[in-house]
């Protein structure tokens, strides 16, 4: 079941994706980003467990057990995809030919530091391969809801949990808005979801600047 | 022109279960190929679970989901320690981790496949960044190559690798399908011993040579993936 916030968070995330961008999409609302990508587009769709090219989810009755996306989801191939081994794989994320990572936070700061892989004594499923595709993706997009489970700020002036990686992201996407890491700090540049720029100074835990971009 | 030499086609790696697993003891380290079950060595792993030897080290991108493959292994006390990425689908092993009850080593995944190919490749280790602002850098040696700060991640070797090809032949040449790859090439280069499962055995040449990904060399035994 996919709620409306989390289609709402990957509908905004895909306009963030550039035609021809080769990218990798995190497990949860960054997998739902495929079905929002305008008609055509020509993004390269990387997954860790070695591929690149992901098509459609598979129809049923056509499923590959060797072939699934991040989530274990059966998928097809598109023409001109591949297939290699993981260490091939993380050469693309390492050797900087990987344009975007989608990632999802726990928490994510001002300086775009990104908590997503650890609580200390509460939740330890490991790391993945997130602090690769944080640290080494050119361009990391957080697509996360503002606010946690109970409604604490999950955008913060400086994250708590341990870290993913340092100063990595650039581009932060929710319900609500949409904010650029720039080195003075947030700039929110879209605001939607029927909320005002107030209500979401009160849900977001660290300043920002108004820089509105002009919808594409 | 004779066929003098006969080659790779004159070595049949071909083995029962029992013979190619007959190195099996307490206290090894064992590669496990497979990226969650894609790829995963089923009947290779069931022969371990089978065996009852213990106080294992397994090393795994993941560690599969309870009940299920490792998970096994894990459930019922055999393994000392995990090394591996991502171990979050397997509730069992985080209970026994926070239990301090087994040990787990967490390693970003791109880098533990970098550090088994450093171990098939004859190496030390690799030079990293990967991790180096976290906790993961803790107590990891440091040293500066080329003006930048790396952290040293040493090689990984083990006793034996468990490997799934989609095929073989009998002399062990492997090959791959899709995402079922993974893990499995560089670990069949990593272990003195080397067993490998297929699910289609040939008469060598099973493929054509450029389509080998594992070269036979590497490969010491070949069973049947199929379970009996």
């Amino acid at each position: 079941m996919t709620d409306a916030v989390s289609i709402c968070i990957a509908e905004r995330a895909a306009r963030e994706i550039a035609d021809g961008d080769v990218v990798n999409l995190g497990i949860g609302i960054p997998l739902l980003i495929p079905g929002f990508l305008p008609a055509g587009a020509r993004c390269v769709i990387h997954q860790e467990a070695g591929y690149l090219g992901m098509g459609e989810p598979a129809r049923p009755g056509e499923e590959d057990p060797t072939l699934t996306d991040a989530a274990g989801q059966p998928v097809t191939l598109l023409p001109g995809a591949s297939c290699f081994d993981s260490s091939v794989s993380f050469c693309v994320v390492r050797g900087g030919r990987l344009d975007c990572a989608v990632l999802g936070a726990l928490e994510v700061d001002k300086e775009g530091n990104l908590a997503n892989w650890l609580v200390p004594g509460k939740w330890s499923p490991g790391v993945g391969g997130g602090m690769e595709l944080a640290q080494k993706a050119r361009r990391v997009i957080v697509a996360t809801r503002h606010t946690g489970k109970d409604g604490a700020p999950k955008i913060l002036e400086r994250c708590r949990l341990p870290l993913t990686a340092p100063r990595c992201v650039d581009t932060i996407v929710t319900e609500y808005a949409v904010f650029r890491v720039r080195p003075d700090g947030l700039h929110m540049v879209d605001c939607y979801g029927g909320v005002t720029i107030e209500q979401v100074r009160a849900m977001t835990g660290a300043p920002f600047s108004l820089a509105l971009e002009k919808a594409a | 022109m004779s066929q003098r030499l006969q080659g790779p086609a004159g070595i049949d790696k071909r083995s029962s279960l029992d013979d190619a697993m007959a190195s099996l003891r307490d206290g090894m380290t064992i590669l496990v190929g497979g990226f969650g079950e894609r790829g995963f060595p089923f009947r290779l792993v069931d022969a371990v679970a089978k065996s009852g030897i213990r106080d294992l080290t397994l090393i795994k991108s993941d560690a599969n989901e309870d009940g299920i493959g490792v998970g096994h292994l894990i459930a019922g006390g055999r393994v000392k320690k995990m090394v591996a990425s991502h171990i979050g689908l397997n509730r069992k092993l985080i209970e026994l981790m926070q239990g301090g009850n087994i040990e787990v080593e967490i390693c970003p995944q791109g880098i533990l496949a970098e550090r088994i190919r450093a171990g098939g490749a004859g190496l030390g280790g690799v030079l990293s960044d990967v991790g180096i602002e976290t906790i993961l850098a803790d107590g990891k040696q440091r040293v500066v190559s080329q003006g930048r700060e790396f952290l040293i991640e040493p090689a990984i070797r083990a006793d034996l690798a468990l490997i799934h090809a989609q095929r073989a032949d009998h002399f062990g040449n492997l090959s791959y399908v899709h995402a079922a790859r993974n893990f499995n090439p560089l670990m069949a280069m990593a272990a003195d011993r080397v067993v490998a499962e297929a699910d289609e055995i040939r008469a060598t040449p099973g493929m054509a040579p450029d389509a080998v990904v594992t070269p036979g060399v590497f490969v010491d035994a070949i069973v049947s993936a199929r379970l009996q």
